[in-house]
């Protein structure tokens, strides 16, 4: 078994303008993808939009500078993830497709084992 | 020797990959088996089943290397689903048949890139040596070499699995695999540089493939319509090209030298890539083959068919390039003019920007309809666009005939 993590990213825009039904709606996929899939399910959050984020990167002086907004500015912002536990890639890509990314999609990254 | 190992190659490695779980590991075992046999069969001869002797010892050896472990390598991501219900009768095919579909379905899985597919199964199940590979892609061998790692490394690190497909992951997984084995072919059959039109190895290549797809999944209709599709193109190919090298339209083809057994079979599994409603891309381009390999002139073939056949593909596989193909049939079918209308229609496609068939296709019916500089400006545009030196001999001819004197008859850009 390993572990993977999928990414969800989507279009914060359609986001606002699908307003209070399309977050319902979310909401219910969320659970029951969380309940169709809980062996799987190793852990995972929702996270806030990109406009309550802070990036620190080091400036041309070697500083730590922190400053407003996500690492890169994308057309689809990452907004939340799950970790999962899957034998193979095939495996995972299954359970992935059931996540609910209805503005955007999902990457699949496999989880560095350290020995 | 050396038919053996081509034609053994991906059977002997599939084998030993399911013990070894590991390509790399795999490789040198078969590597290490093969380097016996040159020093074995030099005085016993070649046995009568090489690959089973070659199975043989490969696995040995993996067995082997595995005993000398402390463990396997934990990033193995190869799994035998021993399992899972096979989407084949594995009884009536036998293992070794299971493990060259499973190697095929690892080289050709989605999370590589194409590239990276196509790199694989000339190499892994084709046994084309890294510098053969790099050379049908015309890139450098250390570029080759440096794919085919990250392509590995890609297997095992995110855990590609050596399976089969479920069956209702199939029909996708099988598209992907025949898109794989249909570049080889159109790479063979008109290379994209060199001296030659075609390149005999790469087309080869792909008709095993196709013949292997065919033995393992008889009742695909789309791996049926492929088989058919290289079968009716590549029968074409002892007149493609004069006896001087000069590259020959299908206009001007001798049609009796096509190769008839070809078309026969074609034809056939053409019938049967169709018993599936609707018919597939490989079915459609197949059946257009069809109808090319069984008029009995260019002036008699029937392109408003042509046309009716890619009005479905195009509906099917929404490609720039088949709508290209599509313009050039309506041109074909209805005139110079309502051709040119189609082609216009592309003419901002990205995807077609470095693609010499379009404005070579553009060239001709211009000629055709005395538009004569307009199709000069043509044919150097798609001089610009190829590397072929055959292709390019023939551009430079016709821009010389428009010097000349007013061309008669343009053919179509199918070869």
């Amino acid at each position: 078994m390993s572990q993977y993590v999928v990414l969800i990213y989507e279009d914060e825009e359609s986001w606002a303008s699908g307003g209070q039904e399309a977050y319902d709606q979310a909401m219910k996929e969320h659970m029951k993808f969380g309940k169709e899939n809980q062996a799987a399910l190793k852990g995972g959050s929702a996270l806030q939009p990109t406009a309550t984020a802070t990036s620190i990167r080091r400036d041309s002086s070697g500083n730590q500078s922190v400053t407003d907004g996500p690492f890169a500015e994308t057309k689809e912002a990452l907004g939340g993830y799950y970790v999962i536990e899957a034998p193979d890639l095939d495996a995972a890509i299954a359970i992935a497709k059931q996540v609910p990314a209805r503005f955007g999609g999902v990457e699949v990254r496999p989880v560095m084992e350290f020995d | 020797m050396a038919e053996a190992h081509r034609r053994e190659w991906g059977f002997v490695l599939a084998a030993t990959v399911r013990i070894t779980r590991d390509i790399d590991v795999a490789e040198e075992c078969v590597q290490d088996a093969y380097a016996k046999a040159l020093r074995a069969w030099g005085s016993t001869g070649v046995p009568t089943k090489p690959s089973a002797w070659l199975t043989t010892v490969a696995k040995r050896r993996a067995l082997d290397l595995g005993r000398r472990q402390a463990t396997f390598k934990r990033s193995l991501p190869l799994l035998v689903d021993e399992q899972e219900a096979p989407a084949l009768d594995s009884a009536a095919l036998g293992e070794a048949a299971d493990d060259r579909l499973r190697l095929v379905f690892t080289c050709c899985h989605p999370a590589l890139s194409p590239d990276a597919q196509v790199a694989l199964t000339l190499r892994l199940l084709c046994g084309l040596t890294t510098a053969e590979v790099a050379r049908a892609f015309l890139v450098t061998e250390t570029t080759m070499a440096a794919r085919i790692t990250r392509a590995k490394k890609k297997i095992a690190a995110a855990r590609i699995p050596f399976r089969v497909p479920a069956p209702d992951e199939m029909p996708a997984r099988i598209d992907a695999v025949l898109t794989v084995v249909l570049l080889l072919f159109t790479t063979g059959h008109r290379a994209p540089a060199g001296e030659n039109l075609v390149r005999a190895d790469l087309v080869e290549r792909a008709l095993d493939l196709a013949r292997m797809l065919r033995a393992l999944l008889p009742a695909d209709a789309d791996v049926a319509g492929l088989l058919g599709l290289i079968l009716l193109t590549d029968a074409r190919r002892a007149t493609r090209t004069a006896p001087d090298g000069r590259l020959l339209l299908l206009e001007e083809q001798d049609r009796a030298l096509w190769d008839s057994d070809a078309i026969v079979e074609g034809v056939a599994l053409v019938d049967e890539a169709h018993r599936r409603r609707p018919p597939g891309r490989f079915a459609l381009q197949a059946a257009i083959a069809a109808v090319h390999a069984q008029a009995p002139s260019w002036e008699e073939t029937d392109w408003e068919e042509i046309v009716g056949l890619y009005d479905h593909l195009v509906t099917v596989w929404p490609s720039p390039v088949v709508a290209l193909n599509r313009a050039v049939a309506v041109g074909l079918a209805r005139g110079a003019p309502a051709g040119l209308a189609a082609l216009a229609a592309l003419a901002a496609e990205p995807q077609l920007a470095d693609y010499s068939y379009l404005p070579a296709a553009r060239a001709e019916f211009l000629r055709r309809i005395g538009r004569l500089s307009e199709a000069r400006a043509s044919y150097d545009e798609a001089l610009r666009l190829t590397d072929n030196a055959v292709e390019r001999k023939f551009l430079a001819e016709r821009i010389g005939q428009l010097e000349a004197a007013p061309g008669t008859s343009a053919g179509e850009r199918a070869t």
